[in-house]
């Protein structure tokens, strides 16, 4: 499979990153280089074999439903670009 | 002062103990060093000689009150990746523009305890994502080694670039590294220096900037066998703050060295024989089969039949998380942000301009390969493929201890190879010894083993079972103890 300069652009936008025209179209070369490497696992037989999902056979660790931390807004918003009386300011999403 | 910087992690420690040094003199010591170096090493990004003075200060008196700790006053470098109260922390990255966390990784803070003395942070690959050193917003880092008879840079390998060099130019004492694909083992080969990846689940993940969770572990880079041994046991810990941290109590890994290798018995996989690899890897790795049997282990040839399928596998599963991962930076909570006409403008200009090329390659592979009608060509195939890894793993360990193969498929390369920056995935297939082992999630270690003819270092890669590192470090130190240790020669 390959992508085309369209296919690029769309997974630009999803992925939230800008690109120019210039750096879509190298970047379409590159990601086909990539895709192209890839490609050598449709030649592996994986019928019945179950995808990994995790790679130490452990049952996920619980704790408790308490509160163990918190009270930290300061510290939370300490390194915002933005930020007012312990909220982060972004530019206006609804009219 | 170049006689203290000289002394590995076991030998200051002696000194400390004895009070033939003080702690204040040792870091004191590393920070001209220092000095002295990084403006061509490149090796730290940060330097935080106050609060090194700092802590040194205080580990010399917990010794001399008898409270020393199984670090106490040993000054180290941390990676750029490592979560690190009210200090630099940006991966390496633009986006992370002036982070400082208001919160100390699990891993850092275990070195703490133990009385560890911070010399600042080291340079790395943006995100950990690189086999050079070159992605990183602050530059590359300088390899230490030069061929001989040559002036040329070369890189130190990567991603764990700037911690390779720091340890191998005497700018710290150890490092803490990550490895996701091979990216603790690969700048130790390409830098004469022992690391390990540990079995994932061993070292928290808790305050490490995240790459790839599933791949992701840390580990130390040292100039010896026993230093590496020294510091994983006060890296890894049993953390509840990883759901993925897992259960098991952290021997002393220490007192594996100098046990015998007889009845052990070593696999050599036969599909780690690859096309095009230098003649000089090949006797390396001969030597090294060499050693570990005149130490009276036994030598097997085994088969890991779906070896080759495992860098592919890798550059999906890991830009798949990689693009989920990096999904957080997005101009609102913490570092860059650059403005833009609306909300979505915003992000999108902020990432554009605060990643660097191989990280947007990287998230928009992931972002394609989990998009609709793509995830399972891609995404569960690779899943499915890193269980036949696993598998083959399995079953070579149900007839041999450990593993050895070469680490790394070439020695160092030169900085800015037009041949590597023309192809990202000839970059890649650097990994290609070491990446198996993260997609199977098992430990491995790079022991300096030779030089080559250019008279660089090279390394031999030894895979264990799951949670073994002690049988890694056995094996390892015998290793050492037959190569002998390889110190660059100063230039800087």
């Amino acid at each position: 499979m390959s992508v085309d300069l369209a296919t690029v652009k769309r997974v630009a936008h999803l992925a939230r990153i800008a690109l120019s025209d210039e750096e879509a179209d190298r970047m379409m070369g590159e990601l086909n280089g990539i895709l192209g490497f890839v490609e050598q696992l449709s030649e592996v037989d994986v019928s019945g074999v179950e995808p990994m999902t995790s790679v130490t056979p452990m049952a996920m660790k619980k704790r408790q439903d308490v509160v163990t931390d918190g009270g930290k807004a300061d510290d939370i918003v300490a390194n915002a670009p933005e930020t007012d009386r312990n909220f982060f300011l972004v530019p206006k999403v609804v009219e | 002062m170049s006689e203290l910087t000289s002394l590995t992690i076991a030998e200051a420690r002696a000194k400390l103990a004895a009070k033939e040094i003080k702690a204040v003199e040792l870091t004191e010591a590393y920070i001209q060093a220092i000095e002295a170096a990084n403006d061509v090493i490149n090796a730290y990004v940060t330097v935080t000689g106050d609060k090194a003075r700092e802590m040194a200060k205080a580990s010399d008196a917990r010794i001399a009150e008898g409270k020393a700790g199984a670090l106490e006053g040993i000054p180290l470098g941390i990676k750029d990746l490592f979560a690190t109260r009210d200090v630099h922390t940006q991966a390496c990255s633009g986006i992370l523009n002036r982070f400082k966390p208001k919160y100390e990784s699990t891993v850092t803070q275990n070195l703490w305890d133990d009385g560890a003395v911070m010399l600042g942070k080291l340079n790395m690959d943006e995100f950990a994502m690189g086999s050079s050193n070159e992605t990183s917003h602050y530059g590359p880092v300088v390899n230490p080694w030069k061929a001989s008879g040559s002036n040329q840079q070369l890189v130190p390998g990567g991603s764990s670039g700037g911690s390779a060099a720091a340890v191998a130019a005497h700018l710290c004492a150890g490092a803490t590294a990550t490895d996701t694909g091979g990216s603790i083992r690969q700048p130790a080969a390409f830098t004469g220096t022992v690391g390990i990846k540990p079995t994932y689940g061993r070292c928290s993940r808790w305050g490490t900037v995240a790459f790839a969770s599933s791949l992701d572990q840390a580990g130390p880079i040292a100039r010896d066998v026993r230093d590496a041994a020294i510091l994983l046991k006060s890296m890894a810990s049993v953390d509840d703050k990883d759901t993925t941290s897992v259960d098991i109590p952290v021997p002393n890994y220490e007192a594996a060295l100098g046990q015998s290798l007889k009845g052990m018995r070593i696999g050599i996989p036969k599909e780690y024989r690859v096309d095009g690899m230098p003649d000089e890897i090949e006797t390396l790795w001969s030597q090294g089969i060499a050693w570990l049997k005149d130490a009276g282990a036994e030598i097997v040839d085994i088969s890991l039949p779906h070896t080759k399928y495992a860098l592919p596998a890798y550059y999906i599963v890991a830009p798949a998380e990689a693009s989920s991962n990096l999904a957080r930076y997005d101009g609102v909570r913490y570092g860059l942000r650059v403005d833009g006409k609306d909300i979505a403008d915003m992000y999108e200009k902020t990432r554009a301009a605060g990643f660097g090329t191989e990280v947007k390659r990287r998230i928009m592979i992931g972002t394609y390969v989990l998009s609709a009608g793509y995830y399972d060509a891609y995404y569960l195939r690779a899943q499915k493929v890193r269980t036949l890894i696993k598998r083959d793993f399995e079953l070579a360990f149900n007839d041999v201890d450990t593993i050895l193969t070469p680490a790394t498929p070439s020695s160092a390369f030169g900085i800015a190879d037009e041949d590597l920056a023309s192809d990202p995935v000839k970059m890649y297939l650097n990994d290609i010894f070491t990446v198996t082992v993260n997609m199977a999630g098992l430990p491995g270690l790079s022991v300096p083993a030779g030089l080559d003819a250019k008279g660089l270092p090279l390394g031999l890669q030894l895979i264990g079972r799951p949670f073994e590192e002690s049988t890694l470090f056995k094996t390892a130190h015998v290793i050492e103890q037959a190569a002998g240790r390889f110190t660059p020669a100063k230039w800087w």
